[in-house]
């Protein structure tokens, strides 16, 4: 961890936490202060607004400002805080429920506008905190409280819809995989723009076990690949398997084996424009050929939302010279009565 | 130059222009009141357009409109005009109701061909004898005379056209002995990019008004009378403008930057439209992706310490509903307008009503109380528009600010508010003391018992909110059973004692009379119209008007106690009148009720404040 002037304490309030023993949220909050640590923004200087659900309760735990808001709404309301007060280091927290049903239609705005908020997704493809209804992630068939003979719709990829609404950085981490998700939880923030970070979060009670098939630590190796920029593409208990090239598409390969060698393996530039690779990389889901991608997978710059509103208020400023309402209406269209 | 002319003087006349919705009718319209307002008299305007951009050319949905009063003691656009222009056959159609007995017409002749009565639906081919037309009608080549004014202009016939309006309000202008070179100083700002068009228009304008001229000996032309006004800078300014202008005012008085979270409906959408312009006052307007994250995005601007707002209409404010009790909840300051129209659901989005009374004061879920204030004019709309920002900062609440789309599309002169007219806002900042002994917490409250309003990054108050019930001291979740009846009742007495913080309710008209007429918001103009005419008759009324309807006045009870007779009218089926005698269980209010998407007219009002007093 970097040095800066504060410790992961630092962010801790002194509410006890409530969420259940075991639950996956305890691991993400820990490591949320330790990124906010090795950042060394200020906890006054840090804003956390959640929505509606187990995850939402975070901002109680945090010695930050914090709004714990309504259902689905965290990404507008961050959105007002960031353009209001573009100085904050703005964190959204969102379940799969919050951020992606009720909340999907300010998420993928957020996502569009480019406001500069960090964005964890807490994705345990459940409704927990209403006990047990099927979330816009869980998969065909999932039988669930409202869904008893299996649902009958496919569920979203978090993924697919940030690309789909042009984002610029995407990331993702486990629960449990706590280097990981410090580190792309800080390189979320160093990120200017709308960073989104899904987390596989495991609910332990009303959908224990949803990710083992990719996350269990006797597979996890062979069914996951850390991405980092600059990097090689190799996963693996010994890093002995690596992504190539194969058309249009990627395929997993045994370094060494059927001709391949270290050198046809890809080097991941998480920078580059084109979201194409990025895309390929992200919808690669762990329980085929192809490994669940990790680590920051899109880290593109771009504009942001509220340095433009900004930026825009400031020139306008300069070129009208106002500097009241009365000198504006006053430049216009006005008699006088003596 | 008009001595053969019959003159005639009148304190106030109406104007109605109407045509095409795509005509140009409310530029002509406003022209003619900016120049009117301009010679120093008393302006009231009624857009009155359709929902449909442009319907079909020449059918009767179509027909958009335009009234203006101008003169002496103008406190409404008039119920019916003096002179109507009508630019087709449909807009004869839909507008020679609107008329007075003895007014005259004047109208485009050359779209009265067979096939614009068949498109306007005439049965036979003389419009005027259809209609039952006796009033003096002038028939105007105004669509020959605009082509021959302009036949060497090098412009497009669809240019050409398009200029017909300004031959109208040439025509007019000289009917009203209006110079024209301030109407020429408008069009040159309207028409500022395009210098063509312009010089296009200006020709037109002079082309009607020399029309005008020459065809003098068979019209009435009028004088009108001209105010004294308070001395000061005056502009023409509608009610979302003044909406606008007044939140920037109430930015300045309580240093605090303004942040709009809006998302356009009709008709508040020029309140979106003006604060986005003021970006050149360091305004921050942002058109979200739907309703609720328009409020939702003002409520985290408020949380960041900005003076933050929202606008829309009915629908809006329904969506915006959860939005609006989250703030509730958070003790944040909020505005939240509301620019009614005809409802239920899509309803009439262009016309005017006030049932939203009842959504404003309890449309949320739990025990959720807020202040409403409403404007009684398109001016007053500036000061309530401030009135709902202080209310806001200093008792640290969300305010509805319920205008209408009457008030929010018409316009009237303004005078321009010197920097020292508008009290200085008390933003509660944490005292510095306070802060610096770290025993401050975020439901601490102050006298009014409204919380106090750090911005966001200010070091020793870093603070959670939330939409779960909190602990009366420490801010913290609380389930405490006695805790949560004790925060509804103190939400409660929060909002109450605002009461201590609004002016009285005034009583205008005759205060020794047996009746009362109340009213609320943007009726204001009618009433006291309907005021003045039925004490001038004799029938002695005093008019008690609210702008602060939650909480009321401190004094209402003790007024609604001196009359014998109560008459609460209102543009609904009775909510305000509910809402009093609910109250006020003694008073004996009766009730005058219109649901049809225009305003009140004077005479109805007078009619109907009379027969209550006839036969009670």
């Amino acid at each position: 961890m970097e040095e800066t002037q504060f410790t992961p304490a630092d962010y801790k309030s002194d509410q006890a936490v409530r969420w259940c023993p075991g639950c996956g949220d305890h691991a993400i909050l820990n490591t949320l202060h330790k990124a906010m640590a090795t950042l060394g923004v200020a906890p006054h200087n840090t804003a956390v607004i959640s929505g509606i659900g187990c995850s939402s309760r975070l901002p109680y735990y945090m010695n930050t400002y914090g709004f714990h808001t309504i259902h689905g709404r965290a990404a507008a309301v961050a959105t007002g805080y960031k353009v209001a007060n573009p100085g904050m280091m703005v964190w959204q927290i969102s379940g799969d429920g919050d951020g992606l049903a009720i909340g999907g239609n300010h998420f993928i705005h957020a996502v569009r506008r480019n406001v500069d908020i960090n964005i964890i997704l807490f994705n345990n493809k459940i409704y927990g905190l209403t006990k047990g209804q099927y979330s816009p992630t869980s998969a065909r068939g999932f039988v669930s409280k409202s869904s008893p003979y299996g649902t009958v719709e496919d569920p979203f990829i978090p993924a697919e819809l940030v690309f789909g609404a042009r984002g610029n950085f995407f990331g993702r981490s486990i629960d449990v995989e706590l280097a990981t998700s410090q580190e792309v939880l800080v390189a979320a923030a160093r990120h200017k723009g709308t960073s989104v970070v899904e987390i596989l979060q495991n609910c332990v009670i009303f959908n224990n076990g949803i990710h083992n098939a990719i996350t269990d630590r006797t597979i996890r190796a062979e069914r996951t690949i850390t991405l980092r920029h600059g990097e090689k593409m190799l996963f693996g208990a010994n890093n002995e398997r690596g992504l190539v090239r194969d058309g249009f598409l990627l395929k997993a390969v045994t370094v060494g084996e059927d001709g391949y060698t270290i050198d046809d393996v890809l080097v991941h530039d998480a920078h580059t424009q084109s979201n194409f690779l990025h895309q390929q990389l992200a919808m690669m889901d762990g329980l085929g050929d192809l490994p669940l991608a990790l680590g920051v997978i899109r880290d593109v710059e771009a504009p942001t939302y509220e340095a433009g509103v900004s930026e825009q208020v400031e020139e306008v400023r300069a070129k009208k010279g106002f500097s009241t309402l009365r000198d504006m209406i006053l430049a216009g269209d006005t008699w006088e009565v003596k | 130059m008009l001595e053969n002319t019959n003159i005639k003087t009148l304190d106030k006349v109406v104007v109605r222009f109407s045509g095409d919705s795509g005509d140009g009718m409310q530029l002509a319209g406003n022209i003619f009141t900016n120049v009117s307002a301009g010679l120093g008299n008393q302006v009231s305007t009624f857009p009155d357009y359709p929902a449909e951009i442009r319907a079909p050319q020449g059918s009767l949905g179509g027909v958009s409109g335009f009234q203006v009063s101008v003169g002496k003691g103008v406190h409404t656009p008039g119920d019916s005009c003096d002179v109507l222009v009508s630019m087709n056959a449909a807009a004869l159609k839909q507008n020679h109701r609107f008329l007075k007995p003895g007014g005259v017409i004047i109208v485009d002749i050359d779209s009265f061909r067979e096939s614009d009565l068949k498109k306007a639906q005439y049965t036979t081919d003389n419009p005027f004898e259809e209609l039952g037309i006796k009033a003096q009608i002038v028939e105007v080549p105004v669509t020959t005379m605009t082509k021959a004014a302009l036949a060497d202009s090098g412009l497009d016939n669809k240019s050409v056209l398009k200029c017909r309006n300004i031959f109208a309000l040439g025509l007019v202008c000289w009917l009203f002995d209006r110079p024209l070179d301030a109407a020429l100083r408008h069009l040159q700002k309207k028409f500022a990019k395009k210098p063509a068009v312009f010089e296009a228009n200006a020709k037109v304008l002079q082309a009607g008004y020399d029309y005008g001229h020459n065809i003098h000996a068979s019209v009435s032309t009028y004088r009108v009378e001209t105010e004294d006004p308070k001395p000061g800078v005056y502009t023409d300014i509608n009610g979302n403008t003044a909406t606008a202008w007044g939140l920037i005012m109430a930015s300045e008085k309580c240093g605090r930057p303004l942040f709009l979270g809006s998302y356009p409906i009709t008709p508040a959408t020029d309140i979106l439209h003006e604060l986005a312009k003021r970006k050149d006052l360091g305004v921050k307007a942002c058109q979200m992706e739907d309703e609720i994250a328009g409020v939702c995005s003002a409520i985290g601007a408020s949380f960041a310490g900005n003076l933050a707002v929202t606008s829309t209409s009915g629908p809006g404010l329904a969506l915006k509903s959860e939005g609006i009790g989250l703030a509730v909840m958070a003790e944040l300051p909020l505005v939240i307008i509301d620019v009614q129209r005809g409802g239920p659901s899509t309803g009439l989005p262009t016309k005017t009503e006030q049932t939203d009374l009842m959504q404003a004061l309890y449309g949320r879920n739990g025990e959720s109380p807020l202040a409403v204030v409403a404007p009684a004019s398109p001016t007053d709309c500036f000061t309530m528009a401030f009135e709902a920002c202080r209310i806001a900062v200093e008792h640290m609440t969300p305010v509805i600010l319920l205008s209408d789309a009457f008030i929010g599309n018409g316009s009237s002169a303004w005078r321009v508010p010197e920097a020292d007219e508008y009290p200085e806002i008390k933003t509660p900042n944490i005292p510095a003391e306070k802060l610096a002994g770290g025993n401050w917490h975020a439901y601490d409250r102050r006298d009014n018992l409204g919380r106090y309003w750090p911005i966001g990054g200010t070091e020793g108050a870093a603070h959670r909110l939330g939409g779960l019930e909190k602990d009366s001291v420490t801010g913290a979740i609380s389930n405490n059973p006695v805790n949560h009846e004790k925060m509804v009742l103190l939400r409660r007495e929060k909002i109450a004692r605002i009461a201590d913080d609004i002016p009285e309710l005034e009583l205008l008209g005759n205060a020794d009379a047996d009746t009362l007429l109340i009213g609320w918001g943007g009726t204001y103009g009618h009433l006291q119209s309907a005021t003045e005419e039925l004490n001038a008759a004799g029938k002695k009324v005093a008019l008690a008007h609210f702008r602060y309807i939650n909480p009321l006045p401190k004094n209402t009870g003790e007024i609604l106690g001196r009359y014998k007779r109560i008459i609460v009218a209102e543009l609904n089926t009775g909510m305000f009148a509910d809402y009093l005698q609910c109250r006020y269980p003694d008073a004996r209010i009766m009730r005058i009720n219109k649901i049809q998407g225009q305003p009140f007219a004077v005479s109805e009002l007078v009619d109907r404040v009379t027969k209550y007093m006839e036969e009670d």
